[in-house]
């Protein structure tokens, strides 16, 4: 009998093509919404704890001044180059400590030109990043000590000014300084904030100090920390080094500031899921109201088909099986919704996360979810409009035109 | 008029009336009627617009209730049944028969008159045969995937004797079966229906306006004004 139920439902439904598809509409777009989110969002956590753990749980930025409401930044005292020195010679437990000064400028190259960030550092900055080169060398000694023209390019940067031709010994123009580019790092795409990592060119810090920044200064530190050495530890032996070196007496605040990535990272971590929380709540309404949408088409159907009702009264249908009748139909009819919805969802989430670069991550809970939640939508929405195609006078039904 | 045999008639009205609406608005379909029909009989309902045939048409088929009196069906009372109930007395007893038709639009001729079986609850295969079946006895076998729109008139009045009567019951109720059809069309149908009662003993109910439909009857109840004005043997059918 319920097998007869569904087929009669799905007879009404295909004999109504358009309208059936207009009504589960409502529901697709709250379904696929869900979906999309909630799979982006996950994408996007596990690329920030894939980042994460890339970038290795133990690097530690040092920045000048303090990050927060109610606190400039902007007077605080620039790190020096003497600054990094210390900090290599006198942290224990230390992998790499890199300065980084960073600008966007324009670069050109023959007739291509573009805007990419310019990084100053040395050496310890690909240690720091576990950065491999792809082609070409790091830097000599000497050329760091000496502010040498020379850079390392990042992917991006290759495929753009030089496309197919081997960039190395080439000389790119940046502001004044034509700069010899002597490598080429591997390719490490987007950055968990969503900025391109591979459209980047570094130089030597002393270069950038006197030919880009034309100051002497140190933007921020980045500690790489031993492996299983304790981050807190590393973090206390900087902040007593640099009250040390900065003459900040007991009692004062510092006036910079040693971030864990780690911190970061979750920090960042939390927001998405709070924006994936946020996102889904808003598809959840959608879906709200799609089951709207479709108590308003089967009380329409209801109606439009009185006349049908009072036959099937007349001719030995029982309350329940007319009711029975209706609410398959309504859950069908979500259901079909549903399936539509996942199919729209998953497409636009794998449309999203190859854009965004970001691992495509199907929850099958959230999927079961959504179906199941679309069933009870058509249980729900198809309940009311049901009961009253059961509850008709037969005698009106039949007169009705 | 047949004769009160022994035993309970198989339809019996007993000091029937059927109030609409109150007050002011009060109107009285039915006042006090009796009606005996016993089983085999062909009764024709006859009587001008608003004389109650259709009240009284309604209540013997288990489709309204009566404000007062009894309704007797094979000595069973039918006045106190629920909803549910007067429906499982129609899917057991009844077969119906509209002006409109009224098949199921789209649908094919078979599935139409599968669908009293489908909500018994029958088997696919058996109730493609009994359909078959009975699609035969109304003269329509290779027509079972016609659609309504691809049938005339009298065939689509075919196809819903066949719903009717698919499922062997006591009485065939008709309601102004031939209201919507040509003349010649209309005797067809009132041959098969007449066919139905005499050589297959089903009790045909049938309410009529046409004298010449209501003739092809054995009996004729005249209504008027809620009541019954005459009831007659017809020595002229068939």
């Amino acid at each position: 009998m319920f097998f007869e139920q569904l087929r009669l439902a799905l007879q009404a439904i295909m004999r109504n093509r358009l309208r059936s598809l207009l009504t589960v509409l409502g529901i697709v777009i709250g379904v696929g919404a869900v979906i999309a989110m909630v799979t982006i969002g996950n994408g996007t956590t596990a690329r920030v704890t894939a980042d994460l753990a890339r970038l290795g749980s133990n690097v530690l930025f040092v920045s000048p001044g303090q990050f927060g409401p109610g606190r400039a930044s902007a007077d605080a005292k620039p790190f020096t180059l003497r600054d990094v020195d210390a900090m290599r010679s006198q942290l224990a437990s230390v992998k790499a400590v890199a300065p980084l000064s960073q600008k966007s400028q324009t670069i050109v190259y023959g007739a291509q030109s573009r805007t990419v960030s310019i990084s100053g550092t040395d050496n310890a900055y690909f240690v720091a990043q576990a950065w491999a080169l792809q082609q070409g060398r790091f830097y000599y000694d000497s050329e760091v000590r000496g502010g040498l023209p020379v850079c390392i390019i990042g992917q991006t940067v290759r495929k753009e000014l030089f496309g197919s031709s081997d960039p190395i010994s080439r000389r790119i123009r940046i502001g004044s300084i034509a700069c010899e580019t002597i490598g080429v790092l591997e390719a490490k795409g987007q950055s968990s904030f969503g900025s391109d990592q591979d459209d980047t060119v570094v130089m030597p810090i002393r270069t950038f100090q006197r030919r880009i920044a034309g100051n002497v200064d140190v933007g921020r530190i980045q500690v790489s920390a031993n492996d299983g050495a304790d981050t807190g530890l590393v973090q206390a032996d900087i902040e007593r080094l640099l009250r040390e070196r900065r003459r900040i007496s007991i009692g004062e605040e510092d006036d910079f500031s040693v971030r864990d990535m780690k911190q970061v990272a979750q920090a960042q971590t939390g927001t998405t899921s709070m924006l994936t929380g946020l996102l889904g709540a808003v598809a959840a309404v959608s879906l709200l109201v799609g089951g709207i949408g479709i108590m308003n088409i089967m009380l329409v159907s209801v109606t439009e088909r009185t006349r049908e009702i009072g036959i099937r009264l007349a001719i030995g249908a029982l309350e329940h099986q007319v009711l029975t009748q209706f609410l398959v139909e309504a859950v069908v009819l979500s259901l079909f919704g549903g399936a539509l919805g996942i199919a729209v969802g998953l497409a636009l989430a794998a449309a999203a996360t190859s854009a965004l670069e970001v691992p495509l991550l199907i929850d099958l809970k959230i999927v079961i979810l959504a179906f199941a939640f679309s069933a009870i939508v058509g249980i729900v929405f198809g309940y009311f409009p049901a009961r009253r195609a059961a509850r008709l006078n037969p005698i009106e039904a039949l007169r009705h035109e | 008029m047949a004769d009160p045999g022994p035993g309970p008639a198989l339809i019996e009205l007993r000091g029937v009336s059927k109030i609409y609406g109150a007050g002011a608005a009060e109107v009285r379909a039915l006042a006090n009627v009796d009606l005996r029909i016993e089983a085999g009989e062909f009764v024709a309902i006859m009587g001008p617009s608003g004389s109650g045939k259709s009240t009284v048409m309604n209540i013997i088929g288990a489709l309204d209730t009566p404000t007062s009196g009894t309704f007797l069906f094979e000595g069973v009372d039918m006045t106190a049944l629920s909803r549910n109930q007067l429906a499982l007395v129609r899917r057991s007893f009844l077969g119906f028969v509209f002006q409109g038709f009224n098949l199921l639009a789209r649908t094919p001729a078979i599935e139409n008159v599968e669908l009293p079986l489908v909500y018994r609850g029958m088997v696919a295969a058996e109730r493609r045969a009994i359909a078959s079946k009975a699609l035969a006895r109304v003269g329509l076998a290779g027509r079972e995937q016609h659609t309504s729109s691809e049938l005339s008139g009298g065939q689509q009045q075919r196809v819903a004797i066949a719903r009717a009567i698919v499922t062997d019951p006591a009485v065939l109720l008709a309601d102004e079966p031939t209201g919507n059809l040509d003349t010649a069309t209309s005797r067809e149908i009132m041959d098969l229906v007449t066919s139905l009662n005499v050589d297959q003993g089903i009790t045909v109910v049938m309410v009529t306006h046409e004298n010449d439909i209501a003739a092809y009857a054995r009996r004729i109840v005249r209504f008027v004004d809620g009541r019954i004005e005459s009831d007659v043997a017809n020595t002229r059918a068939a």
